[in-house]
């Protein structure tokens, strides 16, 4: 194309070049096809065997049929959800998810406000110092902050999985940027009406700086959400108020001899982060794009 | 400059959440981690309310003749085989998907759906892919690449397992390089690329000529934060193989958890110590991949 309006060109490769484009663009669809069908099909087949009616005697492991369900029953999800209490690691997964959420929106913008607007002793140690967060070596941080759950006795509870993490570097960063980009005659505004500063913020701060505010949650409610390692240790002790993304393991060894079921719980983890993630994937993918830059 | 005091007041008291949590959970825990890592600290011990005790070096002696801990360690560096192939592939996937053709915004969202799947549910279908009778194995019959004598259950593999969970590790990740390499792609002048055809460059060379160099700050971040994740893994071991078969999954970080809270015999102390030299070894890696960007921006 940019070939042919180019004087320089020679006209042989112009002509080439008018019969391989459509080659290329459907040599780039196919292969970006393959790569689709990597990355989405064990969702696809998860769905397939969760719909499948295993009153028919059918196996997952029956290729190809096993793919494409041919008795679709929506009996499994009813199944799974009485014989294994699934509505109540569901409760646990929104339960810590939602404090998650909440607590860090808070911590991060109180914390984000001062970093972002004014100047006092200390700000650059502080600065530094949520910033060091990011390379720490962490390797050992689980271990420790065990003990400090248990001696807080907050070990096994909710709160023990919320509270270490919602302090954290990204939160207080992309707070931070936000904030610097509210116009500062605003702030002077609002403070010569004698606005206090807990004022400014939630009043001022926090509307303008809403899609910030949204990334931020909607980040940490997928990550919270499918975080597995910390809430399996914090509850290995309550086995009752596990969440989905740890019950969905037990799942497995329970229902051992039944993948429709196991299907069908793992299709109610994934649902709701998948729908999220689905309506705000332009918030994700530019949340992505400032971290980077 | 002036202190402001009513300004200083506010500012920490807005912080003091922040910086309260912070101390708490993030500062002290590597530092009393780090001191944990010279004491003895068991499960014995613990149950008779009694505190770590110092012992020095002893625990890195212990590491130091452990068998187990130098399969994990090894194993650990072994997984950096996948930083390479992860790498490559995003960024490929990343160029590909770098052009505004129609449905070009469907193919990266569901690119990136892997990332936002949890570890516990990729263990879930990825054991039913991986199984003997699974559908890896079907496949593979089905291309006439083996044959149903041949075919193994690939998690319980002592040569396949290792493989097997490293591409659970590049399934969720390529997704997420692609938006870091997309984001930087498209930081590239238009001109230059299209300079490139003009001068009747492949698209091979354009990508090896044009885009490689120019992504260079990309890619090494992109790699140093792709080592990292590699010699820290141990969500993706834990949940498809538990180390095994033989320990032949078994990495550093597993080691880290297993002494700290798997059996009978937990023990603080020697899971502590194995954390430092994790933490170190993934330290010195990282200074190394900085002198590597160093030298290499000052040498272009």
């Amino acid at each position: 194309m940019s070939a042919a309006t180019t004087p320089q060109a020679p006209a042989r490769s112009a002509a080439r070049l008018r019969w391989r484009r459509p080659l290329a663009v459907t040599g780039r669809y196919l292969l970006l096809s393959a790569i689709l069908i990597f990355a989405v099909f064990p969702f696809l087949w998860t769905l397939a065997i969760a719909l499948t009616d295993k009153t028919a005697g059918t196996s997952i492991y029956a290729f190809p049929q096993s793919l494409l369900p041919h008795q679709v029953t929506l009996h499994n999800f009813v199944d799974v959800y009485r014989t294994f209490h699934l509505g109540a690691y569901l409760w646990n997964s929104v339960s810590i998810t939602a404090m998650t959420v909440l607590g860090t929106l808070v911590v991060s913008a109180l914390a984000a406000y001062p970093l972002a607007r004014f100047r006092f002793p200390g700000r650059q140690l502080i600065f530094g110092a949520i910033v060091a967060t990011l390379v720490l070596p962490s390797e050992t941080n689980f271990i420790v902050n065990t003990l400090t759950l248990k001696s807080l006795h907050l070990l096994g509870t909710h709160l023990g999985v919320v509270v270490p993490t919602v302090a954290g570097a990204f939160g207080i960063f992309l707070m931070r940027q936000a904030f610097l980009a509210v116009p500062a005659a605003l702030l002077e505004a609002a403070r010569l009406d004698g606005a206090g500063e807990l004022t400014i913020l939630t009043r001022i701060m926090l509307p303008l700086t809403r899609p910030s505010l949204a990334a931020l949650g909607i980040f940490t409610l997928v990550s919270t959400w499918n975080a597995y390692f910390w809430p399996m240790i914090v509850l290995s002790g309550a086995p009752d108020r596990i969440p989905l993304s740890v019950a969905v393991l037990k799942l497995k060894g329970q229902f051992n001899y039944d993948p429709f079921n196991i299907a069908a719980g793992s299709l109610f983890m994934m649902l709701p982060v998948l729908l999220v993630f689905l309506f705000t994937q332009r918030l994700f993918l530019r949340g992505m794009d400032g971290a980077v830059k | 400059m002036r202190i402001h005091w009513r300004q200083t007041l506010m500012s920490y008291t807005f912080l003091a959440p922040a910086l309260l949590l912070l101390a708490v959970f993030t500062f002290y825990p590597l530092l009393y981690g780090a001191y944990l890592g010279f004491t003895e600290y068991t499960g014995a011990r613990f149950a008779q309310g009694l505190g770590p005790k110092w012992v020095g070096l002893d625990n890195f002696r212990t590491l130091a003749d452990d068998p187990l801990f130098h399969t994990a360690l090894w194993n650990s560096v072994r997984y950096l085989l996948v930083v390479p192939v992860l790498q490559l592939a995003s960024l490929a996937v990343a160029v590909l998907v770098n052009r505004e053709l129609p449905g070009m915004t469907w193919f990266r969202a569901a690119y990136y759906v892997p990332v936002v799947t949890s570890v516990s549910l990729a263990a879930v279908m990825f054991e039913w892919i991986f199984n003997r009778e699974g559908v890896l194995n079907w496949m593979l019959i089905t291309l006439h690449l083996s044959t149903p004598q041949q075919a193994t259950g690939y998690l319980n593999s002592r040569t396949w397992a290792f493989f097997a969970v490293m591409l659970v590790t590049f399934w969720r990740g390529f997704g997420y390089y692609m938006v870091l390499y997309l984001a930087g792609l498209q930081t590239i002048p238009r001109e230059l690329d299209e300079a490139a055809v003009l001068d009747g460059a492949s698209p091979w060379q354009r990508f090896w000529r044009v885009t490689v160099p120019l992504m260079r700050p990309t890619i090494l971040l992109c790699t140093l934060l792709s080592t990292i994740a590699a010699l820290r893994v141990l969500e993706e071991v834990l949940v498809l193989t538990n180390g095994g078969p033989l320990n032949s999954t078994y990495t550093a970080l597993m080691y880290v958890y297993a002494k700290a809270f798997q059996g009978f015999d937990f023990n603080y102390g020697l899971a502590s110590a194995a954390g430092l030299v994790v933490a170190v070894v993934a330290l010195v890696i990282s200074a190394a991949n900085f002198r590597l960007i160093r030298g290499d921006t000052e040498g272009a």
